[in-house]
């Protein structure tokens, strides 16, 4: 097994953090796992991407230019990273904000309504993990028990109590994959 | 009376500390250096801490300031004496660790450690010689050079529109928070001397007790490179210097 | 059994010192290495190990630092990237003439000048030729995973005390700022000032009645003494040439063609060297893991085997002149790499590799 993912987006979207989480639940998972970030200051405002392998054998580069699943965010990301997906491969977007829609047809895309689920949620925070259950639910990855687990080691104790929700973000999540 | 006769303890008035070693100083006679030195060996060794004495010398004409002080030395990079300070202490909480420093190393290239440390409150002691020229290197201006003060690079005298105001540095540091004692004091009288020695021995108790940073400016004479004869060079200090540079405490937070 | 963690490069780092027993952290922010810092502030080690962490006003107070600790026999660290790393280097020639053991971190940028945040290996000159001014070398490692980063902690640290040397890690922005899994290292007691006055009776430390002065200098106007303490220095690297060289092969058993990459490049040349073998290729990799000391004899051997050798460096070719110094001649070496920041991917390596040796699939 391996799977290598992009997540692309706005900073402050969470798009780091999401790939952390399912980071730490692969490690959790004892799969082998890297998680290589676009750093620096367009992490406020500008874009933002995490690369994630997962894999059950060693990983070599952390660094790709083809991924077999996309995770977009935004436009500037989808007109990036569109074209980067194998063919095959899985690409999965949140319609808003998205002007111009993915075109390709020997890719497996799926729009998901995250943004409007986030208004019905307590908190917009929870937007991330919203994302992260349907790709879940497109790709089992890993198991929920370990996206628990690796919210757990991701968060900060006094934040402890927000993991229901966060839970609750990636049911709801799970549920916009038809 | 004979040398045999006058070298006999009874008849001994003035001995040299045992810390200050037989080295020959490669210091010019007259220079204010040597002073300082022996103040710094009788100290440590009245104070009983040879064993926790740490110094770091600077670069100029103190470079080889540990050549004659039989204790434990760091030679720094020029201007870096505090920061090398400021380690040395955190690292070995216990000892005493004093900087000795010219105008160029501390108030020139040196100034941003000089600076922080002080700021930090590390508790050290800084000894800033303060001969308002740069001797080790041939006699060029330094940022402590009074005004109209002839120096190899300012052979016509410091000028205010090319070469900026002297640097009273001293004060500056004495106003941040991280100091708790800071004194000018000279050597050029028996008198002066003995003042010196007490804020010296001022400085390192502080130092040992934790009470921030010390900083003790010595105003002094380069007769060589002031191009004067020793007692030309006291008296034009004390004309000149003292003016810009009063003597005196200038900030004590400890008594 | 230690836990598995999952952790940036940068934070292994300030999580293995702490582990070693390190004494003291020196250092002043710059991206894409502050995580170093931060992580070492918010582990507070000097309430449990005792370790001194402190963010000094500069690049150059912060080498000056880590020149004082080591000269008190303490195991002394910083880090910076590539401008940072250029500020210290008066402080790493005094460290190097001073015969301290001392580390040093650099998480490369793109440059010159202030350049880019992004990940570079433009230092690879700087870090291998000495950098500052003098005859003087580095041990210089360059760690390809997070798990590198925290064991050259360890393996920086004992190299540095073993020869009384300064030591770098040569990382860059991808190791730093990447996370996977890492194994720490044990933790180890801090060394007492009892231990570290038997193991450095050089040090500087207040002297006790029963020696003379401890004096840490490196100037030394008599040039016939200061031509032997030159000599000594070279006697210790050619020691460290003769012990110290360590590289890692990949699938050069039956190689034809070797590409020859360091740090995290050599990772994304692993997957290219996945595509080309599955297009015909017998290409295999080395990956030098000291960098100085540079595994010339290894690569002169390769070079009688294979047919030619592609260097990939993020940079413009550095490395690639310590590996024609080995080849000598024998087999054509060419160069790729990206500039400003960019890494190559690798298909970029593939298709590089692919126009330099167009008839290697035949």
């Amino acid at each position: 097994m391996k799977e290598e993912i992009i997540i692309a987006g706005f900073g402050g979207q969470g798009v780091l953090s999401m790939g952390k989480i399912l980071a730490y639940a692969a490690l959790m998972d004892n799969l082998e796992v890297t998680w290589m970030p676009s750093y620096g200051p367009e992490q406020r405002g500008g874009t933002a991407n995490v690369t994630v392998i997962l894999s059950d054998a060693p990983i070599s580069s952390p660094i790709l230019d083809a991924f077999d699943t996309a995770v977009i965010l935004n436009q500037q990301s989808l007109d990036k990273f569109e074209s980067k997906v194998k063919p095959g491969g899985t690409l999965i977007y949140d319609p808003y904000g998205i002007h111009h829609a993915p075109t390709r047809t020997d890719i497996n895309v799926i729009s998901i309504d995250a943004m409007e689920v986030t208004f019905d949620m307590e908190s917009a925070k929870t937007y991330n993990m919203i994302v992260l259950g349907a790709l879940l639910k497109v790709k089992p990855l890993v198991p929920m028990e370990s996206v628990i687990k690796g919210l757990k080691k991701t968060l900060p104790e006094r934040h402890h109590h927000l993991i229901p929700m966060n839970e609750a973000a990636i049911t709801r999540g799970m549920a916009l994959v038809k | 009376m004979t040398v045999e006769e006058i070298i006999k303890p009874e008849n001994r008035v003035y001995a040299k500390p045992r810390l200050l070693n037989d080295n020959h100083m490669h210091y010019c006679p007259g220079c204010s250096h040597g002073v300082v030195h022996r103040l710094i060996a009788e100290i440590v060794e009245e104070m009983g801490i040879e064993d926790k004495t740490i110094g770091i010398a600077p670069v100029g004409c103190a470079v080889f300031a540990y050549n004659y002080v039989d204790i434990d030395w760091i030679e720094a990079a020029h201007g870096r004496a505090p920061a090398v300070a400021t380690a040395v202490k955190r690292l070995n909480p216990s000892r005493m660790v004093f900087t000795y420093q010219g105008d160029g190393d501390l108030a020139a290239i040196g100034t941003c450690e000089t600076i922080h440390a002080a700021n930090r409150g590390e508790n050290i002691t800084i000894i800033f010689i303060n001969n308002a020229i740069y001797g080790m290197t041939g006699g060029q201006m330094a940022p402590t050079t009074l005004e109209g003060m002839k120096t190899s690079t300012t052979p016509y005298g410091r000028r205010i529109d090319l070469n900026g105001y002297p640097l009273n540095i001293t004060k500056l540091v004495a106003e941040l928070d991280g100091t708790c004692y800071v004194t000018r004091q000279a050597v050029h009288t028996p008198a002066a001397v003995r003042k010196t020695k007490a804020a010296i021995k001022q400085a390192f108790k502080n130092s040992m007790e934790g009470r921030g940073t010390s900083l003790v400016e010595i105003v002094s004479t380069c007769n060589s490179g002031w191009k004067m004869s020793p007692v030309a060079a006291n008296k034009w200090m004390e004309e000149n210097m003292f003016a810009k540079y009063p003597l005196g405490e200038i900030k004590n937070t400890v008594k | 059994m230690e836990e598995v963690r999952l952790m940036k490069g940068n934070e292994a780092i300030a999580h293995a010192a702490i582990r070693y027993g390190a004494d003291g952290y020196f250092g002043y922010p710059i991206t894409p290495q502050s995580e170093i810092l931060e992580t070492l502030e918010a582990e507070m080690p000097w309430e449990t190990t005792g370790m001194v962490v402190l963010q000094a006003e500069s690049e150059v107070a912060a080498i000056n630092m880590v020149y004082a600790g080591a000269a008190c026999g303490k195991a002394v660290f910083t880090s910076s990237s590539s401008p940072g790393v250029s500020l210290k280097q008066e402080g790493i020639s005094y460290i190097a003439a001073g015969e301290l053991p001392a580390l040093i971190v650099n998480v490369m940028r793109g440059g010159p000048g202030l350049g880019t945040i992004h990940p570079s290996q433009a230092d690879y000159f700087q870090a291998t030729k000495g950098g500052g001014h003098g005859d003087y070398h580095l041990i210089v490692l360059a760690p390809s995973s997070v798990q590198e980063m925290a064991d050259f902690v360890t393996l920086g640290f004992d190299l540095a005390f073993k020869y009384r040397t300064p030591a770098m890690i040569l990382a860059d922005g991808i190791v730093g700022q990447m996370m996977e899994k890492v194994v720490l290292p044990p933790f180890r007691p801090r060394r007492t000032d009892e231990q570290i006055a038997e193991q450095c009776p050089w040090a500087v430390t207040g002297r006790p009645a029963t020696r003379k002065p401890n004096i840490m200098t490196t100037l030394e106007l008599d040039s016939y003494q200061m031509e032997r303490n030159n000599e000594r220095f070279q006697r210790t690297y050619k020691m460290i040439e003769q012990n110290e060289v360590r590289y890692q092969e990949y699938y050069t058993e039956d190689a034809d063609y070797l590409i020859v990459a360091f740090g995290s490049i050599a990772r994304i040349c692993l997957k290219s060297i996945e595509e080309l073998r599955a297009q015909g290729i017998k290409i295999g990799l080395i990956r030098p893991i000291t960098l100085w000391p540079f595994p010339y004899e290894r690569i002169a051997e390769l070079s009688k085997q294979v047919k030619g050798m592609l260097c990939v460096e993020i940079n413009a070719g550095q490395m690639i002149e310590d590996v024609r110094l080995a080849v000598e001649g024998r087999v054509q070496v060419c160069h790729f790499g990206r500039l400003g920041g960019i890494v190559p991917n690798p298909n970029e390596v593939v298709d590089a590799f692919n126009s330099y040796f167009s008839d290697a699939k035949k």
